[in-house]
Order: C-alpha cells, then sequence, then structure tokens
C-alpha cells in the first residue's frame, strides 16, 4: 500500500514574523459543525455543558482546556478540540477536521495588521477576549475569534491557506515598515 | 453603506448579496389566484423613498434577513431576521440602529 504523506494546511509557509508580530498555524485538531435540530437547541447546550462548554450566543465562543465551541453562524456552531459524542440525532454533525486551516495571529500590532483585511472593528472595546465573528479576510470567508489580548484565532477554508497566508504576511510587512519609518 | 445584521451588528454592505424585494418572501398559497401568483413573480414597486429587501449575509453568519432602507437617503433603518425568532442569544432589536424613519422627501 503506498505511504501517504499527511500535510497540515500551512506546511511549509508558516511560522512567518515580522513587524513584532507572529503568524503561526495551530496544531492539528477535531473539528465538528453543530447544527441543532428544530426544538433540539436545549438538549444540545445540555450536552456541550457536560463537556464543560455549553452553547455559545451569537459571537461568542465558550473555551475549557484545548477545547472550544466557537458560534460559527445562524444556528450552528464549530466544536473543537473534543469529540461531539451525545449529540447524534439532535443535531447535524460534519466532521470538519481536514477543511480548515487555522492559525495564530498574535503580537502588539496584531489588530493593525487585521485592520487591512478584516472589515470589522477588533479593538479590545468592540472585539474582547473570546468575542468571535464570521467576516471577511480580504475576500475571503474568515471565522475570527480573540484568544489573547493581542492574540487571535484564525480559520479560513483549507483550500485558502497559501493565500490567506500571503494577504496576511504582505500584512504585517507593511505595517512592519511603516513602523520602522516612524 | 452599512447594514445592520441581527445576529452580527452593524457590517460593511461587501458581506451581504442583495436579493430583491421582501415580496419574495411572502409566497402566495398554491390555490391562489393567477394574479396573486403573477404579482408574486413579476410585479415589484420602485420606490423613491422607503423600501423593504432581502439580503443574504453570505460572508458573516449565513442569515437571510429583510432590511428596511430609504433609496432616497440611503438610510439603513431596520433589519430583521426571516427565519423565526433567533433564540440563541442577544435580541435583535437591542442591537438595531435606533435612527428615526426618514420621510423619504428631503434628499441629498
Amino acid at each position: 500500500m503506498a505511504s501517504l504523506l499527511e500535510l497540515t494546511p500551512c506546511e511549509g509557509l508558516l511560522p512567518v514574523t515580522a513587524g513584532g508580530v507572529t503568524l503561526a498555524e495551530l496544531p492539528p485538531a477535531l473539528i465538528t459543525s453543530i447544527a441543532p435540530f428544530e426544538a433540539k437547541q436545549a438538549a444540545v447546550a445540555r450536552v456541550l455543558k457536560s463537556l464543560g462548554l455549553g452553547w455559545p450566543r451569537p459571537g461568542r465562543m465558550i473555551a475549557r482546556g484545548d477545547a472550544c465551541c466557537l458560534w460559527s453562524g445562524r444556528g450552528q456552531a464549530m466544536l473543537i478540540g473534543a469529540g461531539a459524542a451525545g449529540l447524534e440525532g439532535i443535531a447535524a454533525l460534519s466532521d470538519q477536521g481536514d477543511g480548515w486551516a487555522r492559525m495564530r495571529i498574535e503580537g502588539a500590532h496584531s489588530e493593525a495588521v487585521l485592520a487591512r483585511l478584516v472589515p470589522v472593528d477588533l479593538s479590545p472595546a468592540a472585539f474582547g477576549k473570546a468575542d468571535v465573528a464570521r467576516t471577511a479576510l480580504g475576500h475571503m470567508m474568515l471565522l475570527i475569534a480573540r484568544t489573547g489580548g493581542q492574540a487571535f484565532d484564525l480559520m479560513v477554508f483549507r483550500s485558502m491557506a497559501r493565500t490567506a497566508v500571503h494577504e496576511l504576511t504582505v500584512a504585517m510587512k507593511a505595517v512592519a515598515a511603516r513602523d520602522n519609518a516612524t | 453603506m452599512r447594514i445592520t445584521c441581527p445576529l452580527c451588528g452593524s457590517r460593511d454592505r461587501r458581506e451581504f448579496h442583495y436579493y430583491g424585494g421582501a415580496v419574495y418572501a411572502e409566497r402566495p398559497a398554491a390555490d391562489a389566484p393567477p394574479e396573486a401568483w403573477d404579482g408574486y413573480l413579476h410585479l415589484r414597486d420602485n420606490p423613491a423613498g422607503e423600501t423593504r429587501d432581502l439580503w443574504y449575509h453570505e460572508l458573516g453568519c449565513s442569515a437571510w434577513i429583510e432590511v428596511t432602507r430609504n433609496t432616497v437617503t440611503h438610510a439603513v433603518l431596520s433589519a430583521r431576521l426571516l427565519a423565526g425568532p433567533e433564540r440563541q442569544g442577544r435580541s435583535a432589536r437591542s442591537i438595531l440602529t435606533k435612527k428615526k424613519p426618514n420621510s423619504g422627501g428631503k434628499g441629498r
């Protein structure tokens, strides 16, 4: 049998550092999208509670240890880093672990870098810790969460990984150049 | 132009896809007279002033919303989710812009 090579979405592309901002790939994890069936919202929330998580409000995430549950759209959340046992039959589940490129951007100017590509206000006042937005990165669909004071977790479709890294790297270098010029 | 999505808050127009008049969401019954179906399929108002239309938040939460806006002043007055009251969080009303409806006659 052929021996297949397993590559992560950003293999060979990351990490990149410029101007004190680092873009790195997050380790591979289980990702399951959860869309509760009609009238099963409370039951789904109970199962997630038993995992130490819960059903996130729109624009929020609930994290515990390495696992988290991110709101990802109307009636949908992403369960990351934990199995979806107990949700069969009460929610539409889909394994998306191979479908996403997950990255973390971190550093004092990470907000300034993202401001060049993401059309939402990411200042701490408007987008605090554990806030989540589904929006755009350039022309790509993006799921973004603030996971630290200066750190954001980014998720784009795996097929867009190279473009996302390119766009973010260009923005990082441009912000770094401005910083050097002043 | 910015649209206040009931789930996501104020977002840039580029995140939305325009579908057409809100009439599309008011489908006649199967046994409705042909005039009702004719109106549903083909007849649209083109008002100078307040209008309601359907938008899809394609680069956001994937919700269909009905937006009330003014074609003369470009003001976006309100937006609501089309698919039932969303029970998973903040209410739509609390984050909608509380602008006074514009009379529509004043223009620029």
